[in-house]
């Protein structure tokens, strides 16, 4: 942990430390409470394997009254918490602290209801991306956003993120595919924000909830939209000589009025990587591929694989191939899935970035990356869902190396500040965690960010939910709230009023 | 009588929040008005006039993107996205007809009220839309949130939080919003002379095809004439064709459906959205009902049975659009516990003022959600000077 500053360990729950262990065993019984240095190892990190940290005592519970229970008592005592779920997040959000209750989810692990005729289903938060599409896909339906990390990750843990996929641009993200949580306060409540009806009333908590990385409640429940599958899907397999010229037919594609079901580029080193790693076939003398893929009725793909190949041509493409078959379309996404592996095979590390920017940048951005990359000594590979402009850079470097894992760091800082003066942001699904968190401030300013912060007070004005995540700096609730007032010095008669 | 102020740029608009937070004057936050009659009547001293706020900055038809000044008209952005076979994939109604007002509004006003159309079931609310905004809180302080891009998760997601707040959190200078290409052509059917119960069934089996229906609304007898559960689809012309009879064929057993021309589509579709079945001049109470879909025939079946109401619905029954008889309460009580058998949620849209200030024109939320909503709406506003009690009596 290179030089990350935590909120100041609670000397008083390190002591206190058996007599909690003892007090949460009441709450959950058996082995639902881990104190033992050595077990609790195994929820040291995260996806973000870089930084490490045993927590105080990890707690499994399995009902939603020991949830509530657990956090009362944390909130009665003053004890941090850190909801977790799979622990895959790649930006440290479920990385515990010394002095906090780790709460894991895992347990949580059942579909309750599928309700087919209201297009939804009922889940725990501990169920996987994965198991959601698998429970209805036998119906024909299925839950549209799908990270890569979909058989691991847990649907609680994507609430938290607002993770996408590779169907996003045409499908949404989670929060576009989230009808209803239950979620448990720090105080111990159990509220119920939507259902399986449109909208919310009132604020939309909901889509507060999504992508608070933790922060305002523990989700116990969740209620998701899931989709008939398409009746067809075709991928187009584009290799373009230089990564404008695939850009540009991406705009290009957008513009004729088509939203792809997936639209996915990667540049040279990518493609050199997933080629040796699965064999998928990939054109390995150009410096762009792109993955196109549409969906829906025959006739409809058809025309448009037919339309969108034209687009390629006029874009200068220099290969192309059309699947034919189900085998042949999964072969042209086993590379792009299998990208982050495959690079962590030509490197001893590697080190994932999640940035956004608007499309037309991307020219650019990847020009300034090949000489940060070479100012750094360090590669880069990059796979791009090039339909919304998030952009994930694979820094490789080896932690081995003293001054590497820093090295990397800093150069992930510097692509990401890029990002953001470009017109983009920080990240676009991975989550700001305590990775991306001192970078907050070249995106926002100090207001900006204490309205967001306050927003944290709403919910949890102890900040004892995940602290020292995504904000730079804690305030106390109280200091925020304060207003500065200057009556009557604001200047005003230069407003036109009647 | 209220007094107005009419800022002309952010820094104006920060400057009269920052007065109106000093000298503790509650605001009426308007665009262009079209609203106004939506929401308790809020206790102000002072309107912020919004209306010259106005001006497109960015739009991007390629990147699906376009930001404007909060009170820019909806009209000429609307204009604006036709040219290039654009739209707000949202379907965002006009409610000018059903209200008595002059027009569809500003995107500020379509921002705050988070009302969508027919196409909401498949592609989402204005919230799922909106991508960025910047504006004065009722601090007095200028900030923003979001950002121009689809996929972002950089901080807590205010946009959504914003939209659907109607006025009471911040005031809008600058919102960027997403867009989306429109569908090249469409296609409608009816099926005529289901009862609410088999229309609903109906348009489950429809959203239960892969027919991407976009639209799916049940008209009950007497509204129009026989009773018709319409389904549009959209997309390419071929695509369309093909799904328009799959989708036909597969309700068959209904009874025969009758085809309609993109034109007769698009203006019954428009009708839908904008409720123009009750925009007959009076001010009778008309609710706005989110159920979960297959509830919607009950729910419509409980107030019907308590007093003399007229609906529809939208969103394959998720949607019911009541209009219940004049009285003084708007017939809350009966609406309510027609509601209260599900998940669900009831808006009343349209009523005399003085039945909007005696109701809960907004759902009541249950204890625990209704101090979080105090919590953030007291983190943005703790004066309450904007639209103050518009919401809610208390905030
Ligand atoms: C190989 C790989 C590929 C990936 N690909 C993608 C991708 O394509 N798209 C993408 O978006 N992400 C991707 N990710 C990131 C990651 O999988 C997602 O962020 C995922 O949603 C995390 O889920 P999780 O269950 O592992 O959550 P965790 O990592 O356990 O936790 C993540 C955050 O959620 C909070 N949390 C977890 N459960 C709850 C709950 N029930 N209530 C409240 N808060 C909770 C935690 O406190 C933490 O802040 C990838 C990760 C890996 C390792």
């Amino acid at each position: 942990m290179s030089n990350l500053k935590m909120p100041e360990v609670d000397q008083t729950a390190l002591a206190r430390r058996q007599e909690v262990a003892a007090d949460l065993r009441r709450i959950v019984p058996g082995e639902g409470v881990i104190d033992e240095a050595e077990e609790m190892r195994a929820y040291e990190s995260d996806g973000l394997t870089a930084y490490k940290q045993v927590p105080l005592l990890v707690v499994l519970p399995e009902t939603v009254e020991q949830v509530s229970a657990v956090l009362k008592y944390a909130s009665d005592n003053g004890i941090k918490v850190v909801p977790r779920g799979a622990g895959t997040s790649l930006s440290g959000g479920a990385l515990p602290l010394a002095d906090g209750i780790l709460l894991g989810l895992g347990k949580f692990n059942k579909v309750l209801e599928i309700d087919y005729d209201n297009r939804c289903a009922v889940v725990q938060p501990g169920v996987t991306n994965l198991a959601i599409t698998q429970a209805v896909q036998h119906e024909g339906f299925y839950y549209a956003p799908d990270p890569s990390s979909q058989i691991a990750c847990t649907i609680g843990g994507n609430i938290a993120e607002n993770s996408g996929g590779v169907h996003c641009l045409k499908y949404g993200l989670t929060t576009n595919n989230v009808l209803g949580l239950e979620v448990v306060l720090i105080t111990g409540e159990v509220v119920r924000i939507g259902g399986k009806h449109l909208d919310s009333e009132g604020y939309d908590l909901m889509g507060l909830m999504v992508g608070s990385e933790g922060l305002l409640g523990v989700v116990t429940e969740v209620t998701v939209r899931i989709l008939k599958a398409p009746e067809t899907a075709r991928a187009v397999l584009v290799g373009f000589p230089s990564s404008e010229d695939a850009g540009q037919c991406v705009a290009d594609v957008i513009s004729s009025g088509i939203i792809a079901g997936g639209m996915e580029m990667m540049d040279k080193p990518a493609i050199h990587a997933a080629e040796e790693f699965v064999q998928a076939g990939y054109p390995l003398d150009v410096e762009a591929l792109l993955i196109v893929e549409l969906d829906g009725p025959e006739a409809e793909v058809d025309h448009l694989i037919e339309r969108v190949s034209q687009i390629a041509e006029k874009n200068n493409s220099v290969s192309m191939r059309v699947s034919n078959s189900e085998a042949e379309r999964a072969s042209f996404w086993a590379g792009r899935k299998a990208a982050f592996p495959a690079v962590g095979r030509i490197s001893p590390d590697y080190y994932c970035m999640d940035g956004t920017i608007p499309r037309h940048q991307l020219p650019k951005v990847l020009g300034r990356m090949n000489e940060l990359s070479q100012q750094y000594g360090l590669r880069v590979a990059n796979v791009f869902h090039a339909g919304d402009g998030n952009l994930h850079p694979l820094i490789l470097y080896d932690a081995n190396v003293p001054g590497e894992l820093e090295k990397a760091e800093d150069f992930g800082s510097d692509i990401l500040t890029l990002c953001v003066e470009v017109g983009g942001v920080l990240t676009g699904e991975h989550g700001v965690g305590v990775e991306k968190r001192d970078l907050m401030p070249t995106m926002f300013t100090e207001t900006d960010l204490n309205h967001q912060q306050r927003v944290k007070c709403a919910f949890d004005p102890e900040g004892l939910l995940n602290p020292g995540k995504v904000f730079p700096e804690l305030h106390r609730c109280a200091e925020l709230g304060r207003m500065h007032i200057h009556r009557g010095q604001v200047p005003f008669p230069d407003i036109p009023r009647f | 009588m209220s007094s107005t102020l009419k800022p002309e740029d952010a820094a104006q608009l920060h400057d009269a929040v920052q007065w109106a937070v000093a000298e503790e004057k509650p605001l009426d936050v308007v665009g262009l008005g079209t609203k106004r009659a939506i929401g308790r009547p809020s206790q102000h001293e002072f309107t912020m006039d919004l209306s010259a706020l106005t001006g497109v900055t960015l739009y991007e038809p390629e990147e699906l993107v376009l930001s404007a000044r909060a009170a820019t008209p909806r009209a000429e952005v609307e204009q604006l996205l036709r040219d290039k076979n654009q739209e707000f994939a949202f379907e965002p109604p006009d409610l000018s007809g059903l209200l008595g007002a002059s027009g569809p509004g500003t995107l500020g006003g379509m921002v705050a009220s988070n009302l969508a159309g027919p196409r909401r079931i498949k592609a989402g609310a204005v919230r799922d839309h909106f991508l960025g905004f910047s504006g004065v809180s009722g601090r007095g302080e200028t900030f923003k949130s979001g950002g121009r891009v689809v996929k972002n998760v950089t901080g807590y997601d205010l946009p959504k939080i914003i939209a659907g707040s109607w006025g009471t959190l911040a005031v809008l200078s600058d919102i960027t919003l997403k867009v989306l290409p429109a569908a090249e052509t469409e296609g409608s059917f009816a099926v005529e002379g289901l009862s609410d119960e088999m229309a609903v069934a109906a348009m489950s089996r429809a959203f239960q095809s892969s027919c991407e229906v976009s639209g799916a609304a049940h008209l009950p007898e007497g509204l129009l004439g026989a009773a018709a559960t319409v389904f549009r689809i959209e997309g390419i012309g071929p695509s369309v064709e093909y799904r328009l009879e799959k989708l036909a064929a597969l309700l068959n057993d209904l009874g025969a459906s009758e085809k309609m021309d993109p034109e007769a589509s698009r203006d019954l579709w428009r009708s839908i959205r904008d409720v123009s079945f009750f925009a007959n001049g009076s001010d009778r109470p008309v609710w706005r009902l989110s159920v979960p879909p297959m509830d919607g025939a009950k729910v419509a079946a409980a107030v019907a049975a308590k007093c003399e109401a007229r609906w529809f619905f939208d969103w394959a029954g998720g949607l019911i659009w009541c209009e219940v008889p004049e009285a003084d309460n708007a017939s809350e009580q009966i609406v309510r516990a027609a509601v209260a058998q599900t998940s669900g949620h009831a808006t009343l849209i349209r009523a005399p003022q003085a039945i909007r200030a005696a109701v809960d024109v907004f759902h009541p939320p249950e204890p625990g959600l209704a101090l979080i909503a105090q919590n953030v709406k007291t983190a943005f506003d703790p004066n309450g000077i904007l639209n103050p009690g518009r919401m809610y009596a208390s905030a």
